[in-house]
């Protein structure tokens, strides 16, 4: 028998329900175990009445909840509450739904300099009042992760998750398991680089220029990043970006890694671990540019990353 | 008293948005909204990052559109640091750009808005999607996930990741392709080749005929245009001039880096998204009889402002919609017909660009120094022209972002679109799922 599940997107880009239609083939074949009560890039089912008649919000019960980005405004943490209560088991799914993602960049910033920049300083923009319409709901204090507003069952991390992790997160709750997780290990684990624990030193490199590599060869004839100058954030980030097997997603391409499936186990310090991986190849870690928001990049919920006290002024 | 009626959300769209509709003490409609109701702030957030950052951070503004977001950045970052990228960088940039082309326009005429057309307007919503396809059509969908996921798999193959890529960097791409790479990609070139070809033919014997009342009613407005085209006036993805239409026909091109001359944003209290208007033919007007300042972006924009199409089969299909259509085309709906002739170019476009010698070439990044400076990058997203204009400071950090979407251009005309359809459909307070959802219709023709 098809089990409930239900499917949105909060403070999300759809890259997560992008990657789901990306499991490919065996979709076809997983949607008939699936009975969708709600998702809303694929199915019309409404939140508020079939033809718009209710005033409140009604979330249908499921046995699944799936859901992608963070919160970000009181309508978001509203269908949160609901859908929790209505739910057996919670999925978040994606880095912005686990770590607030790319969005809680904002978080660096007051909710009123961010309003002040896109309504009234922008050069396109009529300098106009922020909308405040009951219909535009308002922004919260914070771009949370799910577990900041309701307890969370089943993490998916992942910008976006890879398809293999969210085909095997679904099949193991069809075969009535109520816990899954990707193993803690880090990017560095599944990447093949050259190794030998060392750097000329110096600075933290910028992305200016390429990493130097015959293309006609693997990824494991290419030296580490990090003891070539540069900034991979591989030494503090979960694996399994390229999925149950392959080489790290952004490596592939040549460039480094910047996060984006988040710590590898919780609590963990990753701006702090990072610094001391780049010292123990010999490079100046202090160095970094940017290195708040970029060594946060994914990951700024949780109070991660916040707004700094104004400097005094002389 | 009068009623208003809720639709939320909207659904087989990519954003967030909701529908109000207001009717009268006798059932008739007074007002519409079309309420944009997220808001991330990039523009503020991305002050303070490296420019080079910038083509990495950016991509997630949009998981359907990452590559156009990446690349319009990527060209911003070429501008602030003032550097040109190789031609082979050039080439391999718009490979991945129509790659990504095919991916999402058989996303959104498949899985999106066929349901309207294939299981039909007025079916049951539990029916009405891609999973009713499934079951109405098994071979038919089994080929459509196979096909846009071959789209993903050959971006991924070449580029590590096809949602939210890494790939292009300020002053060009981060690896060259070799011969064996190019050799895998031409099979599953072909094969999206083909289906796009299949796509246009299945469409024009069974969809576009069967409603043809629908489209000659459904979201009617008279408004402007905005698009790409290249220098001989042909219909352009990736980099060219750009030329804003009034619904005369009659038109003017400029450079990206006059966008400010030609458009303003107005901001409404009940919307989050912003309203650009085209500014030298006055003030913002939302008016579904005199509209002032109106235009549309994505492929039925292109499809009216270019002269003609980049490849040979999109080209013969160009011909066969303007003669039929006329030049600007404004029936809403043909959204979709213009969307699979720009399949078509795209899917050409991977073809021809694969098969170019200089696609393997060695030479792939320019030499690039952080300096002071301005950018403004420009490409033509699935859904419209998108603008991503940057300031950075004598460290190469960021100091002022500008963005200015592919959806956003249209959020007037998807207003006037839906007014104009609820006035049609709903008459003396009758209405039921069926008439909702082709108001529904009328936004998803421009894929917001």
């Amino acid at each position: 028998m098809a089990v409930n599940v239900f499917e949105d997107w909060l403070n999300a880009c759809s890259g997560c329900e992008i990657s789901i239609l990306n499991i490919g083939d065996p979709l076809v074949d997983l949607l008939n175990h699936l009975n969708f009560v709600h998702i809303t890039p694929l199915i019309d089912h409404k939140l508020f009445g079939q033809l718009g008649e209710k005033t409140e919000m009604d979330v249908p019960e499921s046995v699944v909840s799936i859901l992608s980005g963070g919160v970000r405004n009181d309508e978001q943490k509203h269908e949160l509450q609901e859908i929790r209560k209505k739910t057996k088991i919670l999925i978040a799914l994606g880095t912005c739904a686990c770590h607030g993602g790319i969005p809680a960049q904002a978080n660096m910033f007051k909710n009123e300099e961010v309003f002040e920049k896109v309504f009234r300083q922008s050069p396109s923009t009529e300098p106009s009042p922020d909308p405040v319409d009951p219909s535009v709901p308002k922004w919260t204090p914070t771009c949370a992760a799910l577990d900041e507003v309701v307890k969370v069952d089943i993490s998916i991390p992942g910008c976006p998750p890879h398809p293999d992790w969210i085909v095997e997160a679904i099949t193991a709750l069809l075969e009535g398991k109520t816990a899954w997780s990707l193993p803690e290990r880090s990017v560095c684990d599944t990447c093949p680089v050259i190794r030998e624990k060392k750097s000329g030193g110096g600075p933290v490199k910028r992305w200016l220029q390429n990493m130097e590599f015959n293309p006609e060869e693997g990824i494991d004839k290419m030296r580490c990043f990090n003891e070539v100058g540069y900034l991979c954030q591989g030494p503090v980030t979960l694996a399994g970006c390229s999925g149950k097997a392959g080489v790290p997603r952004c490596v592939q391409a040549r460039p480094p890694c910047r996060g984006c499936f988040g710590p590898i186990r919780k609590g963990a310090q990753p701006m702090v671990d990072m610094m001391g991986a780049l010292s123990s190849v010999g490079l100046d870690a202090k160095s970094m540019l940017d290195r708040r928001a970029m060594l946060n990049r994914y990951i700024g919920a949780h109070g991660m990353l916040k707004v700094l006290p104004a400097r005094p002024t002389k | 008293m009068s009623t208003v009626i809720n639709l939320q959300p909207i659904t087989r769209i990519e954003g967030h948005t909701k529908v109000a509709i207001t009717l009268d003490d006798a059932g008739n409609v007074i007002d519409t909204k079309v309420h944009g109701q997220n808001l991330r702030g990039f523009e503020k957030f991305c002050e303070g990052r490296p420019v080079e950052e910038m083509p990495r951070i950016v991509c997630h503004i949009c998981g359907i559109c990452p590559w156009a977001h990446h690349l319009a950045s990527s060209k911003a970052t070429d501008g602030c640091f003032g550097v040109t990228p190789p031609p082979t960088a050039v080439k391999l940039r718009r490979l991945m750009q129509s790659i990504a082309y095919v991916s999402d326009k058989i996303l959104h005429f498949y899985f999106l808005a066929a349901p309207d057309f294939v299981i039909g307007p007025d079916a049951d919503y539990s029916v009405r999607n891609v999973v009713g396809i499934i079951k109405a059509a098994p071979d038919i969908a089994k080929q459509v996930v196979h096909m846009r996921h071959l789209g993903a798999q050959m971006l991924e193959g070449f580029a590590g990741r096809a949602i939210h890529p890494t790939f292009s960097v300020p002053g060009g791409v981060s690896k060259p392709m070799i011969e064996t790479e190019r050799q895998k990609m031409l099979g599953p070139a072909q094969e999206l080749l083909e289906f796009s070809k299949f796509s246009m033919k299945f469409a024009k014997e069974n969809v576009f005929p069967k409603y043809m009342d629908t489209i000659k009613s459904l979201g009617v407005i008279e408004v402007g245009y905005l698009g790409t085209v290249r220098e001989d006036g042909a219909l352009e993805f990736y980099d060219g001039k750009l030329r804003m239409m009034k619904s005369d026909g009659s038109y003017e091109d400029f450079s990206y880096d006059r966008y400010l001359d030609y458009i303003g944003e107005s901001v409404l209290p009940w919307s989050y998204q912003k309203f650009p208007y085209a500014k030298k033919w006055g003030k913002l007007n939302l008016s579904l009889e005199n509209p002032v300042g109106v235009y549309r972006t994505n492929c039925l924009a292109r499809i009216n402002v270019a002269d003609k199409m980049a490849t040979p089969l999109a080209q013969a299909e160009f011909e066969e919609f303007r003669a039929a259509f006329g030049r600007p085309a404004h029936y809403t709906l043909l959204y979709h017909y213009a969307r699979l002739i720009e399949l078509l170019q795209a899917a050409e476009t991977v073809v021809q660009l694969l098969n170019d010698p200089e696609i393997t070439g060695a030479n792939i990044r320019a030499q690039v120094t952080a300096k002071a400076g301005r950018g403004v990058g420009c490409v033509e997203a699935p859904r419209g022209t998108l603008i991503h204009d940057y300031e950075c400071d004598n460290e190469g950090l960021i100091t002022k972002v500008n963005l200015i979407v592919g959806t956003t251009h249209n959020n007037a005309a998807m207003n006037l679109s839906v007014n104009q359809t609820a006035k049609t459909f709903i008459k003396e307070g009758k209405y039921d799922q069926g008439i909702l959802n082709r108001v529904e219709m009328a936004i998803r023709a421009y894929d917001p």
